[in-house]
């Protein structure tokens, strides 16, 4: 590394839009961060991460944006003659063809609205994202489905990797404990079923309490000792 | 005629007291408020979101919707008449390009960010304190920016130049002129220059100098007001480590 190459900042500092994160060519912008010049610059408010030469801005609020590969929990909102619209909950909506939503054969003309109508919850994968933002989702896939029953609930889109959690940690925690199932879309919808009305409410009340303290560490654990708590006194 | 002192007592290169909040209006995208001395505005940010009608879409980058009003009870005489006018109309658009000169349009394409400003308490200088506001409220709703802006309205009152005028200096009988300037955060550039009244080429130079270093400390206003709404998080962490 050069003399004049400097970081200007911590690791995991917060930063507003406009702060410089670093001096020289031996740093490289990723997301959520430009190169000006010789400088570093983030383009987003959020906290800054230092990997190497790699410096980017994650995020700390903002809406979702569709990525390829996401699963994400989309609402039918319009059946045309051969593909669905989708809402995604974010800025821009979704398209599915047929050959996307199912695997059997559908005749020219068949009604749509039997294997998805409008209003329906699905997970489903992004596909395609093209630069003008047209959104292409399939429903073929593992654990791609449409939603029966349930509820659904909405949560920051910024917290969804905690509310997952490490390989899926946090999400079966609640599973465990409650016997609920519970689907979590990278776009911040929520999905929850259990046959036990009060469980299907206690698992929403820890996805609310992990949406409010995200940010604190050994949330796992404490959830673990919480969601102990609490069904213990439901039973 | 001479001003020798300020009306308020404050040193001519002085700022009225600040005080900015990061996300004031929950339900909001992005919010903030923005008080410099008794003008107060609040900025709403929602967004990016879907464009209707269709045609206003741009394929190769989102719309910045700006709106600016003041409250009817927001002066200090009669009743403002709400709704748009001819005053509303003109800062709503110089706001709106001051904004998009630091947002990242091409981030969001067909789609928009709408940001509303609104005036509750008027003293002078509303348009700067609705951009300063609308800034925070930017960063606030996670929208990609350049960088930051600030604004600041110096001028001359009588044969005095100063900074940042309340409403008793530019109405002042020897004669004021005022002139709004935005100035952004990082290579500090004006987005935003008006004036009204009459200035001299070297006073102009010199007072663009002045708003400079006035914004360059409102800056760091609206930097801290959006680290502490977000810091709470941080200092919890570290307590908990």
């Amino acid at each position: 590394m050069t003399e004049e190459s400097k970081l200007l900042i911590k690791e995991k500092e917060i930063v507003v839009p406009g702060e410089e994160l670093a001096k020289g060519m031996d740093f490289l912008p990723s997301a959520g961060s430009y190169r000006s010049e010789d400088a570093i610059v983030s383009e987003v408010l959020g906290i800054a991460k230092v990997d190497g030469k790699v410096i980017k801005v994650v995020p700390l609020t903002g809406k979702y944006m569709p990525k390829r590969n996401d699963v994400i929990i989309v609402q039918v909102s319009d059946v045309t003659y051969s593909s669905w619209s989708l809402d995604t909950f974010s800025p821009y909506s979704a398209m599915m063809s047929m050959k996307d939503a199912t695997a059997e054969y559908l005749e020219r003309g068949a009604d749509l609205t039997k294997i998805y109508n409008i209003g329906d919850y699905i997970v489903a994968k992004v596909t395609n994202v093209t630069s003008q933002k047209l959104v292409d989702i399939t429903v073929k896939g593992p654990g791609l489905r449409k939603l029966r029953k349930g509820r659904i609930i909405h949560v920051n889109s910024n917290k969804v990797p905690r509310i997952i959690g490490k390989q899926g940690s946090m999400v079966n925690i609640i599973k465990e404990h409650t016997g609920a199932q519970v689907a979590v879309g990278q776009n911040g919808v929520v999905w929850i079923y259990s046959e036990n009305p009060e469980m299907e409410n206690l698992s929403e009340k820890a996805i609310r309490k992990i949406e409010d303290e995200a940010h604190t560490s050994g949330l796992t654990e404490k959830m673990q000792v919480w969601l102990a708590e609490q069904v213990g006194g439901k039973k | 005629m001479s001003y020798s002192k300020r009306n308020d007592g404050r040193g001519f290169d002085e700022l009225r007291p600040i005080e900015a909040k990061a996300g004031v209006i929950k339900s909001a995208d992005g919010s903030a408020m923005f008080k410099i001395g008794k003008t107060v505005a609040y900025a709403v940010v929602r967004g990016p979101r879907d464009l209707y009608p269709k045609f206003l879409k741009d394929p190769t980058k989102g719309i910045l919707r700006v709106n600016y009003q003041m409250m009817p009870f927001s002066g200090v005489g009669e009743r403002i008449k709400p709704g748009p006018n001819r005053r509303a109309k003109e800062i709503s658009m110089v706001t709106e390009h001051a904004l998009s000169n630091i947002i990242i349009l091409e981030k969001f394409p067909n789609s928009v960010v709408d940001v509303y400003i609104d005036i509750p308490q008027a003293d002078a200088g509303t348009r700067c304190a609705g951009i300063s506001a609308a800034a925070i409220a930017l960063a606030d709703a996670g929208i990609p920016m350049k960088e930051m802006v600030s604004a600041v309205a110096v001028g001359r009152v009588g044969d005095k130049l100063v900074v940042d005028l309340d409403y008793s200096e530019e109405s002042f009988e020897g004669g004021a002129s005022d002139m709004p300037v935005a100035v952004t955060s990082r290579t500090k550039k004006i987005s935003l220059l008006q004036m009204d009244g009459e200035l001299e080429a070297s006073q102009l130079k010199e007072l663009l100098e002045k708003a400079r270093k006035a914004c360059a400390q409102i800056n760091e206003i609206q930097k801290s007001a959006l680290k502490e709404k977000y810091n709470v998080e941080e200092v919890e962490e570290n307590d908990s480590e």
